[in-house]
């Protein structure tokens, strides 16, 4: 039955000539192959951010006044609404989490050298955007950590020199967080943010596809050297069949902490009311959060969070250019940019650690 | 005789000197202000004629613009005391303890001159001291009783809003126990002096002095300020109405009330006590040391039947929002969402406190129409916090089922992969 669908499909549509590059796309197969998984994982779990926010539509009300009941009536009174909203919280955690081991395993097995450098821009504008997703859809349940959160967020943004201001009042909707940032916020989430991310993800792939799997540079050396280990998997349907048991692992780890860990909905944001003791930004904004704070509040003569928010600000322009400066496949790869990734990874641990555990 | 004279001379040459000198100081310190004799002088003096400029700077009188003279009168212009301090400048000096009351309530019984600094500021000081204890006996003479400066302060008054006021709430009783808890000031007038020592243990303290909640109960709060008057026998329970209103309408209508009176007992003091009033608790309905209703009543008594109905009732109350709350928090603890139920044992809480409140009828059938009423809600409470748990076990049973599943469809995977890669 599927099979005369298909055949009928592809009489009129030429399907076999779409699908052949995919049938002819092949994965290099080397003791470092797992970390292939991940960009696919990252891309599993947008599509079930997808999933669970349009199911969310369908009871969310955005507005000071009702967001916070309405994602109490998704929780307590909609069937199956806990599981839902448990899983797009839970999944957007896992998608940002997935999204920066897939950064840093590009940037270790040195998979953004020429001729892909525009892969690692499109992934980099993506992981930017992802944590853009992670900001304006912590605000949205209105609760007091996030309308905090946003007000601390949003008046960092306030500090960055000439355009700061402008920005943050664009970002507010108004000089205060109120609820015209929520539907602002909102906005965001739904319309802006995923229409970039469909255009960029499909950049992404389609230089992904254009240019095939990148292999290490020491493995390839192994391989120029002894021809004979080169091996190779078909992406259809060996690589993607490995893909999908690492999807169905994602779909039971995100139902378990559904299940175990609810995603916990506190109390109703008051505008009034005093930020709560301790207050912290969510765990992905946590090394950039320690950074400001540990900063002294002058520099000189320049001011702390300023040089900070500057300072943040062009070290993700710089992390966006990386390839730009190691773009020699046939030289020797520069190893300041392994020191670099290594330095980058252990001071996003070692602050969010620190953020965490600090007082 | 001569060279006597001469020692004289040079004796009141050098007093003239000497009071120069503090002069010219004076006013060297004072140029380019105000000049005010009296200060200059009298803040190089020591206690009890010593005032500051510091000091007089706090008092509000000196911050509306009045001086010394507006009370010592006298010519604060002139640095020659046989001026300043003339009789003909109308230099009063020391103002008589018994005449104090008189002379502040020069102005501040004055309505029109007093609402030029404050319209809403009272006029009736000195007419409600009249009718207190301290203004009649100092009527009658005695003069250690306390007139305005004792509580007020001298020459730094601070309006009652300054927390450094004697009598900002927060240091009233302070200000009261100077005098009345000082045993051999307060021995020729036979009165306990162990109100402030009992008050610091009351509730009234801990609402005042811990939880900062200036409209608690302190002495004027009951006494009154300025007609200070110890509560008569028949007036105590109108005294605590103004605050504790439904309770004293209740014992009014009630029972005791009647009783009470017929034995000449004081109201609500006769189980609360006065100053030493501590935290109510159910205990109080009890046989224990806590226990008040047995030191009139005789054990199985009509009274006493009543007695073990009512408190058995708030206790099974108070259990049942115990016992709900725990099941709730065990809920929460688990990830489930229980805020409507949270939100309705506000509601058993507040049905507790209406029974304890409802206490003050002396009837248990009333008592317990607000218990029946609490264990509703606390029983619907604690079978939401059960249910929560139900689902809970439901959701772990679900994502077990699940979680087999996913490992059964990870294996047919594998191995499909192991077939086609053969």
């Amino acid at each position: 039955m599927i099979a005369a669908i298909l055949r009928w499909l592809d009489e009129r549509l030429h399907l076999d000539d779409l699908i052949a590059p995919f049938r002819h796309k092949t994965v290099p197969v080397h003791r470092l192959t797992y970390w292939y998984f991940f960009g696919g994982i990252t891309l599993f779990l947008f599509g079930v951010q997808v999933i669970t926010g349009i199911l969310l539509l369908l009871y969310y009300n955005a507005g000071a006044n009702e967001a916070f009941e309405s994602v109490q009536y998704i929780m307590t009174k909609v069937r199956y609404g806990w599981l839902i909203r448990s899983i797009h919280s839970w999944s957007a955690n896992l998608m940002i989490l997935t999204a920066f081991a897939h950064m840093f395993s590009v940037l270790f097995l040195k998979a953004y050298r020429k001729p892909r450098e525009l892969t690692w821009v499109s992934g980099m504008l993506l992981l930017f955007l992802v944590m853009g997703f992670g900001f304006s859809g912590y605000l949205l349940p209105w609760n007091t950590l996030a309308f905090f959160a946003t007000k601390v967020g949003t008046a960092m943004v306030g500090q960055v020199p000439i355009v700061g201001q402008p920005m943050m009042i664009f970002l507010r909707g108004g000089p205060q967080v109120t609820g015209a940032t929520l539907i602002r916020f909102f906005g965001f989430h739904v319309a802006v943010l995923p229409g970039l991310v469909v255009v960029l993800i499909s950049i992404h792939l389609f230089l992904v596809q254009r240019l095939g799997m990148s292999v290490p540079p020491k493995i390839e050396a192994e391989w120029v050297e002894n021809p004979s280990a080169r091996r190779e998997m078909k992406f259809f349907p060996n690589f993607l069949l490995r893909e999908m048991m690492a999807w169905y692992v994602a779909i039971g780890v995100l139902g378990a902490l559904a299940a175990i860990f609810p995603w916990n909905l506190g109390v109703k944001a008051d505008p009034f009311g005093s930020a709560p003791a301790g207050i912290k930004p969510e765990w992905y904004f946590l090394f950039m959060y320690q950074t400001l704070k540990v900063i002294p509040s002058k520099v000189w003569f320049v001011d702390g969070e300023v040089l900070g928010i500057v300072g943040c600000g062009l070290a993700g322009l710089l992390w966006l250019l990386l390839p730009f400066f190691d773009s020699e496949p046939p030289s020797r790869p520069k190893r300041w940019i392994t020191g670099l990734a290594i330095f980058a990874l252990m001071y996003v641990a070692g602050m969010s650690a620190y953020g965490f555990l600090a007082k | 005789m001569a060279s006597l004279r001469n020692k004289f001379r040079l004796l009141r040459a050098a007093r003239t000197a000497g009071l120069a000198g503090v002069i010219v100081l004076g006013a060297c310190l004072g140029y380019g202000q105000t000049t005010n004799s009296c200060l200059d002088c009298h803040s190089a003096m020591p206690d009890p004629l010593g005032v500051t400029q510091e000091k007089f700077s706090q008092d509000i009188h000196a911050q509306k613009g009045l001086t010394c003279t507006s009370c010592h009168g006298g010519d604060a212009s002139s640095y020659d005391p046989t001026v300043s301090m003339g009789a003909k400048a109308g230099f009063k000096g020391k103002i008589d303890r018994k005449q104090v009351p008189q002379l502040c309530a020069g102005c501040h019984s004055n309505p029109t001159y007093m609402k030029q600094y404050d319209p809403g500021l009272r006029t009736d000081q000195l007419d409600q001291y009249h009718t207190s204890v301290h203004g009649k006996r100092l009527a009658a003479g005695d003069s250690k009783v306390a007139v305005c400066v004792d509580c007020h302060s001298v020459h730094d008054i601070r309006p009652p809003s300054d927390p450094r006021s004697t009598v900002n709430p927060v240091n009233i009783a302070t200000t009261c126990s100077r005098c009345h808890s000082d045993a051999a000031y307060m021995k020729p007038y036979g009165i306990p002096t162990d109100q402030f020592a009992k008050y610091n243990t009351s509730v009234h303290y801990q609402a005042m002095m811990v939880s900062g909640d200036l409209s608690a109960p302190t002495c004027t709060t009951c006494h009154g300020n300025h007609g200070a008057v110890p509560p008569g026998v028949d007036k105590v329970q109108n005294v605590c109405a103004n605050c504790h209103v439904f309770q004293a309408q209740m014992y009014e209508k009630s029972s005791h009330k009647a009783a009470f009176d017929a034995l000449g007992l004081p109201g609500c003091v006769v189980c609360h006590s006065n100053h030493g009033i501590h935290m109510p608790s159910d205990a109080m309905l009890g046989t224990g040391p806590q226990g008040v209703c047995m030191r009139c009543h005789q054990p199985g008594d009509r009274c006493d039947q009543a007695r073990v109905k009512i408190q058995s009732g708030l206790m099974q109350l108070d259990g049942a929002i115990t016992q709900a709350d725990q099941t709730l928090s065990v809920a929460e603890a688990s990830g489930m969402d229980v805020s409507e139920a949270r939100l309705a044992q506000s509601q058993a809480r507040d049905q507790l406190i209406k029974a304890r409140v409802t206490i003050h009828t002396y009837q248990a059938s009333l008592v317990d129409q607000d218990v029946q009423a609490g264990l509703k809600i606390a029983a619907k409470d604690e079978q939401a916090g059960k249910d929560a748990m139900v689902e809970r076990n439901q959701r772990r049973i679900g994502l077990g089922i699940c979680l087999i599943a996913i490992a059964i469809m990870l294996a047919g995977l594998w191995l499909f992969i192991r077939k086609i890669e053969r």
